[in-house]
């Protein structure tokens, strides 16, 4: 069975990367199960999704404990506990990341001794824009690493699952799918159906009695001020906003008085701050803004820029 | 017939495309929503024949799926965990109608505190309500459990609603490759509704929530709502064999995977039984006799499904995705009532929770489960139940409780 996890963030397209992947495996005859993974967060949150497919009915479900295939669409990603982008590698694991450092660097990073593939990341392309297309880059290269999947299923597998977005959308996407199934052709194959576990020498659970322990301790409370401010959903975004001071007619409440986050404060001269810490990219302000004055850049090159986040 | 690949939403939503529901009370809840978008879009595109309300609440919509039930059409609805939960007191009210539909539930795990993630707590809370159960374990399943359930619902030995379960996440945003029936063959299989002398119609007025006074004729009401729920038995078994005659998939009261020369049993229902499934395979490579039973019924209870499938086994562990505080698996509970002093058929049965709010039971704790269960029967002596969950997790627990004492301490020095 293949077993293959992708990792991204809300809104980059996962869930459709994954059943575009799902619907090409299908299509060449394989018994498959495609699904994402999400809780209650908004976009720019990590989530992930998985990819099964075999020759014969699948029982296995849910997480991939076991990758033979993780892909990383977003490289901030790895730095993230919760994202759980590491879990679960081995050296047999292939792991494809979207990304603009080379694979070596990865490889003495995470002290990974499986095999590291890189796809160009789309801020290194130049265009953010790009970044809408990752999810079908990243599907694309992936569909070629099984080597069981033909450009002509993939293309329709592409055609099938986005066929509600209008042809431009699909040409465009398609582009993309098949510039990676092109591009990462040295490497068709890579990607192999590990073994199931076997009975002999299966790793025992470690159960434990759960202790009892008083409401004070056991009750779901949690504090909400400080919790608030540990969670620094600062890491969701995707794209930076940015206040043009020069713009700025320091009007003192529109921009802080949008923001869902409470993330702007003003302070006594009327001027605005963005806390980067805990601003989560979903750019009202910037909508907002009667004078123009806040500005949309890519993460990465926010990052870059001077480190907003 | 199509093979497509559908999430088990789309399968539900796909069952009541097919049974020709008449109309949909519907109120969105995570992870169940996707059912109702998906319905409402076929009625925009002319692709189905029905009416659809979106009702204030869950509480408002089960009383207009039963009082529309109760007119003589056709009616399907979905929830999920807290929506289920707030239509309780309609849930059994409408049973006590006799209004024969179809509900969806999306098992999600109760709160407090909140999650999204599947168990089985929600669906057994309406247990006892005259609802009967369907629980699936496929997304195949779910489509076509709905249109057993309308066969069975509709039934005359029968007339009560059918909660059609599957588990959120792992059903319910799982895409799995799905048979989706011609047309043609489900009518004949489902055929119209003919709803006889409930028809509760205009000019014609009709009191459902009688008032009884006195225990005699209240008595009566319950109980024959208890015969009608058991002989659903017998009617399930004859629409699941027509079934399979008919469509080539067979859909058991218990389904019974590798039991027959088997001497170890898992016992579990829902969706995580297809992993229990995945370790007898591999148990069987190694040599253990070990096979899952899976009731896909629930209410009515295939307790003579059980005896005969269960007759000789050496020990059984029931793994219950659900917890009823102050007394355990529910699952469990139920099987030894009808295992009780029964001397063909004592196994020694082990209990197991796993699963809790979509907590993952691995193949690993699989086969430690049939290990433990194998010593119990070496021992002729069931150890107490086992809750599945690692140090690792623990661990983890301990790591949050030290976060959050550690804010109490700055939160007590800010004030």
């Amino acid at each position: 069975m293949y077993r293959i996890r992708y990792h991204g963030r809300g809104g980059q397209g996962m869930k459709t990367a994954s059943r575009i992947l799902g619907t090409a495996f299908f299509l060449e005859g394989f018994e498959v199960q495609d699904a994402p993974r999400y809780g209650a967060e908004r976009r720019g949150a990590p989530i992930f999704a998985y990819v099964r497919a075999s020759s014969q009915p699948i029982n296995e479900r849910g997480i991939i404990r076991r990758p033979d295939l993780v892909i990383v669409a977003d490289d901030t990603l790895v730095a993230i506990p919760a994202a759980g982008v590491l879990s679960g590698l081995t050296n047999w694991s292939v792991l494809l990341i979207s990304t603009n450092e080379t694979p070596d660097i990865w490889e003495k990073r995470l002290n990974f001794s499986g095999q590291v593939l890189k796809l160009p990341a789309p801020a290194e392309v130049g265009d953010p824009l790009e970044l809408r297309f990752v999810g079908s880059s990243c599907t694309g290269a992936a569909a070629r690493l099984v080597g069981v999947i033909s450009r002509d299923s993939l293309e329709r597998a592409v055609r099938n699952e986005l066929v509600q977005l209008g042809e431009g959308v699909i040409e465009k996407n398609l582009g993309k799918a098949l510039e990676a199934y092109d591009l990462i052709g040295d490497h068709a194959g890579a990607v192999r159906e590990a073994e199931k576990i076997p009975v002999d020498g299966y790793e025992k659970p470690e159960w434990v009695e759960l202790p009892f322990e008083e409401a004070r301790i056991s009750a779901p409370a949690i504090h909400g001020a400080a919790t608030s401010v540990e969670v620094k959903t600062g890491l969701w975004r995707t794209m930076c906003p940015v206040i043009d001071y020069g713009q700025c007619n320091r009007c003192w409440w529109v921009c802080s008085t949008f923001c869902p986050d409470s993330a702007i404060s003003v302070d006594e001269q009327g001027t605005p701050h963005i806390d980067y810490e805990h601003c989560k990219g979903c750019m009202i302000c910037v909508a907002q803004c009667p004078a123009h004055a806040i500005q949309i850049i890519p993460e990465h090159q926010a990052e870059m820029a001077g480190g907003q986040s | 017939m199509k093979r497509a690949l559908l999430t088990g939403n789309k399968a539900a939503a796909w069952g009541a495309r097919l049974a020709r529901v008449d109309y949909v009370p519907a109120f969105p809840i995570t992870p169940q929503t996707e059912i109702i978008e998906t319905i409402g879009n076929w009625i925009d595109n002319g692709e189905m024949d029905c009416r659809m309300v979106t009702l204030e609440s869950e509480h408002s919509m089960l009383t207009a799926a039963g009082a529309a039930a109760a007119t003589g059409v056709r009616v399907f609805s979905a929830t999920s965990s807290q929506g289920l939960l707030y239509a309780m007191e309609m849930l059994y009210t409408v049973a006590g109608w006799r209004a024969p539909f179809v509900l969806v539930n999306v098992s999600r795990g109760l709160a407090a505190p909140i999650t999204l993630e599947p168990d089985h707590n929600d669906v057994l809370a309406a247990r006892d309500s005259g609802f009967l159960q369907i629980h699936c374990s496929t997304c195949q399943e779910v489509l076509d459990s709905a249109l057993i359930a309308y066969c069975l619902a509709e039934d005359e030995r029968v007339r009560l609603p059918v909660i059609v379960n599957m588990d959120g996440f792992y059903l319910s945003f799982t895409r799995e490759p799905v048979q989706i029936p011609d047309t043609k063959i489900v009518n004949q299989f489902v055929g119209e509704f003919d709803p006889e002398n409930i028809r509760f119609s205009a000019s014609a007025p009709v009191s459902q929530a009688v008032a009884v006074l006195g225990g005699t004729p209240y008595s009566y009401f319950r109980y024959e709502t208890h015969l009608a729920a058991l002989n659903g038995l017998a009617v399930y078994d004859e629409i699941t064999e027509e079934f399979a005659n008919t469509f080539g998939r067979r859909h058991d009261a218990v389904e019974a995977y590798r039991t027959e020369d088997a001497e170890l049993v898992f016992v579990m229902m829902g969706s995580f039984a297809t992993k229990a499934i995945d370790a007898v395979d591999g148990l069987r490579e190694a040599g253990w006799a070990v096979g899952v039973l899976r009731p896909r019924l629930l209410r009515p209870f295939p307790a003579d499904h059980f005896r005969r499938a269960l007759a000789g086994k050496r020990g059984v562990a029931v793994i219950d995705q659900n917890l009823s505080m102050g007394k355990g698996g529910v699952l469990h509970t139920e099987l030894a009532s009808a295992l009780y002093a029964r001397a063909e058929c004592s196994p020694v049965l082990v209990s197991f929770i796993g699963g809790l709010g979509g907590r993952d039971i691995s193949l690993e704790e699989f086969y430690e489960m049939a290990a433990v269960t194998r010593k119990a029967v070496e021992d002729g002596e069931a150890p107490p139940p086992r809750l599945l969950y690692t140090k690792g997790e623990l661990r983890e627990v301990k790591k949050l409780q030290a976060v959050a004492h550690a804010e109490r301490q700055e939160l007590g020095k800010e004030q």
